[in-house]
């Protein structure tokens, strides 16, 4: 879970920076309306994203039984906290590229870190419906991994999110995708990434990762839309490691080194998802209703090692992990929104030629985190009220149920806000 | 491989469209209207929104980056109408002709000079608009500079019909003129009168009628009327009695039932653009009805 803060430790100067622009961009406005030219004007957009909650948790660590988490995936500390808060600039470059970048400032544990989310070049002149990327970027598999976590619908992103991705599938490379001359919306999309960012590990190559995904959609008469995509990631790493299980309370007494890994790895992830919008005759305003659903299996093999002190286990592996989650979210009146989503995830993992080297079987299983258990479920239901087109404030209760017979209460109390440039309407 | 395989199924599909009519994609259907009656059999329309949604609520769903994806020319309203959807759907159709700085791009607000450019920049006010008030096809005067650009866009996109686009900006001007002064003699009562407005999207229209503004339903532009708000407008009315209140029939009417029952003022209910009531077919109509509905309500 700590890996989230991993990343370069930010001083307060770079603070100042972002604050510093944010100045910069307003009055390089105010120059434009005003009729005189400056060299502000050529800012690109900016905006930040603040977003804290307070939250009410009986149990702050995430366990998963069958799914060895990484990434982001956790469960929010108890109380106050600030969230993802985000600075993102983005303008194009001149006729040809578009540049974006977009930093989460992160803050726990007493650390303050700057998180790479996305930094990347889009062109815009090659035309006959093809666009490339480059650079570090969401990876455009199933709807909601390209879309940022404050313009997601829960104050949480769904489990399988979590449980697969850590998040986001999150990688540097090149995207291509090709938006079809056709009057319904199809596109396809092919990834060449480094591969090597969780679910996957590391490799030499750095260059493993391919995905694929197909997207299509159109309009339902005047009031409804819908979007339907099929995705697909393959990878290979050299080597994946993972945190260890805890025993609670027993760790502090075992000041052995733990090693968990798996080695000569291989995995793929295929998805399929589906949103539905509903507003009366398309006007979003007052009223409107969305239906989301999605639905990735990982299959991923290699050879499992755990190491504990002196003695250690290792077997080849065969994991299965599956998990989807349905979603509706509903406008009763302008700016409220009610919402429920439920949460499901399945792994099923298999372990052959195993060698005892002072571990047994039970024990190899159990911990290194692949054992499996119950299914994993999660109910939430939110609230949220949007004043402005800028500013929301949300209320949500979450049950989760790990599959071990520990349910986890959660009531999340959150803002998030945008300010500067207008944020976009992603559909 | 794939990518070969689309590069030449796109190319073949290329090929068989070229040269065949103007493919405009307009983000409203005022834009729609005008470039058919100003391209006629060389322009094959798409409006992305209708007459009863808010353009500034859109989405870029997927519709409309397919559509986006085979559009020649872009005519959008522009001065920030479209920001939270357009700059998405340039950015994912892969269309190079209809990217900003190209021929296929035209904003309608860009052609002429706004009012209500804000002097403060600072969200407090509202969702304010940089560059000024974009709803300028309600003042006759500027569509019609607004026509004359276009027609040129269109000729310089399809100069194979330049004469004939020519004709056909000379005969809407013709006729838009002479419905300038039957519009100006038959709205001639209606200088002096006192309204109330849900948003300022009439702000144009009643600058040129010479219409007095005394208030605004929403609290701060592209906010919801509150019930704070109203009761401030209910004391302003005191004293100054407005004549109406007007509201486009997409807006929500509660708001204005209210203050209507507060202060025996009725409420007019406008369609905004073409397609927005059964007679509102085209800008000629638009126009006519949205006057005689002003001048029937404010007698």
């Amino acid at each position: 879970m700590n890996t989230l803060f991993a990343g370069t430790k930010v001083t307060k100067a770079a603070l100042a920076v972002a604050g510093l622009s944010v100045v910069a961009l307003s009055s390089g406005v105010q120059a434009q309306g005003l009729g005189k030219i400056s060299g502000n004007e050529f800012n690109p957009a900016i905006s930040l994203i603040l977003d804290a909650r307070y939250t009410d948790i009986n149990n702050s660590e995430l366990e998963l039984p069958g799914f060895v988490l990484g990434g982001e995936a956790g469960l929010p500390s108890n109380g106050f906290a600030t969230g993802h808060n985000e600075l993102v600039m983005s303008a194009n470059i001149d006729d040809n590229f578009f540049g974006t970048i977009n930093m989460a400032i992160v803050h726990a544990n007493g650390t303050t870190a700057i998180e790479l989310e996305e930094a990347f070049i889009q062109t815009l002149a090659l035309g006959n419906g093809f666009t490339i990327k480059a650079g570090q970027f969401f990876s455009g598999i199933g709807y909601l991994n390209s879309i940022h976590d404050h313009a997601h619908d829960f104050a949480d992103r769904p489990l399988v999110y979590d449980a697969l991705f850590g998040g986001h599938l999150m990688d540097t490379g090149v995207q291509t995708t090709w938006v079809a001359p056709t009057d319904t919306y199809l596109s396809f999309g092919a990834e060449l990434t480094s591969g090597s960012k969780f679910p996957s590990g590391e490799s030499e190559d750095n260059n493993k990762g391919r995905t694929f995904f197909v997207k299509t959609g159109g309009d339902i008469g005047i009031s409804s839309s819908w979007l339907l995509g099929a995705s697909y990631y393959e990878t290979e790493f050299d080597v994946r490691e993972a945190g260890g299980h805890h025993h609670h309370g027993a760790e502090a007494a075992v000041a052995e080194v733990i090693d968990n890994e798996l080695l000569n790895g291989e995995l793929d992830i295929a998805g399929i998802d589906f949103v539905y919008k509903w507003a009366p005759k398309g006007n979003n305003k007052q009223t409107n209703f969305k239906f989301q659903a999605e639905y990735f299996v990982k299959n991923e093999s290699g050879l499992a090692e755990f190491v504990e002190g002196d003695a250690s286990a290792e077997a080849m592996y065969d994991g299965k992990q599956e998990g989807f989650y349905v979603q509706t979210v509903y406008q009763f009146m302008p700016a409220w929104r009610v919402g429920l989503r439920y949460d499901h995830l399945k792994a099923d993992n298999k372990f052959s030629d195993f060698e005892d080297n002072g571990i047994d079987e039970e024990e190899f299983i159990e911990e290194s985190g692949y054992g499996t258990a119950d299914d994993p479920k999660k109910f939430s239901i939110m609230l949220d009220y949007a004043p402005s087109h800028f500013s929301r404030l949300r209320l949500q209760y979450s049950e989760l149920d790990n599959g071990h017979d520990e349910t986890y209460d959660i009531i999340t109390l959150q803002y998030s806000m945008s300010l500067g440039s207008h944020g976009a309407h992603t559909f | 491989m794939k990518l070969v395989i689309t590069l030449t199924l796109s190319l073949m599909l290329m090929t068989s469209q070229a040269f065949a009519k103007v493919n405009v994609f307009a983000c409203e259907p005022e834009w729609q209207a005008l470039v058919q009656a100003i391209g006629g059999e060389h322009v094959k329309t798409y409006s992305a929104t209708t007459a009863y949604q808010d353009p500034h609520h859109i989405e870029a769903r997927p519709s409309l980056i397919a559509k986006t994806r085979r559009a020649d020319l872009l005519v959008c309203t522009g001065a920030e109408l479209e920001i939270g959807w357009l700059p998405l759907l340039l950015r994912k159709s892969g269309n190079s002709d209809v990217q900003e700085s190209e021929l296929g791009y035209f904003l309608a607000a860009s052609q002429v000079e706004r009012i209500e450019v804000p002097v403060e920049f600072d969200r407090s006010q509202g969702d304010v608009h940089a560059s000024g008030n974009p709803h300028v096809s309600w003042d006759p005067y500027r569509l019609q500079s607004i026509a004359q650009a276009l027609s040129k866009r269109l000729q310089a996109i399809d100069p194979d019909n330049s004469q004939s686009y020519q004709a056909k900006l000379s005969k809407f001007n013709q006729k838009w003129t002479a419905s300038i002064k039957r519009w100006e003699s038959m709205t001639a009562q209606l200088a002096g009168k006192k309204v109330i407005v849900y948003h300022k999207n009439w702000s144009y229209l009643l600058k040129w009628l010479g219409v007095e503004v005394i208030g605004d339903l929403e609290p701060k532009p592209g906010l919801p009327p509150t019930s704070k708000h109203l009761s401030h407008l209910l004391s302003v009315t005191r004293g100054n009695t407005p004549d109406s209140i007007l509201i486009a029939n997409y807006q929500d009417d509660k708001g204005a039932k209210w203050l209507s029952g507060k202060t025996d003022t009725p409420v007019i209910r406008l369609p905004y653009t073409v397609g927005g009531s059964d007679k509102a077919t085209d800008l000629f109509a638009l126009y006519d009805e949205v006057l005689s509905l002003l001048v029937k309500g404010n007698e």
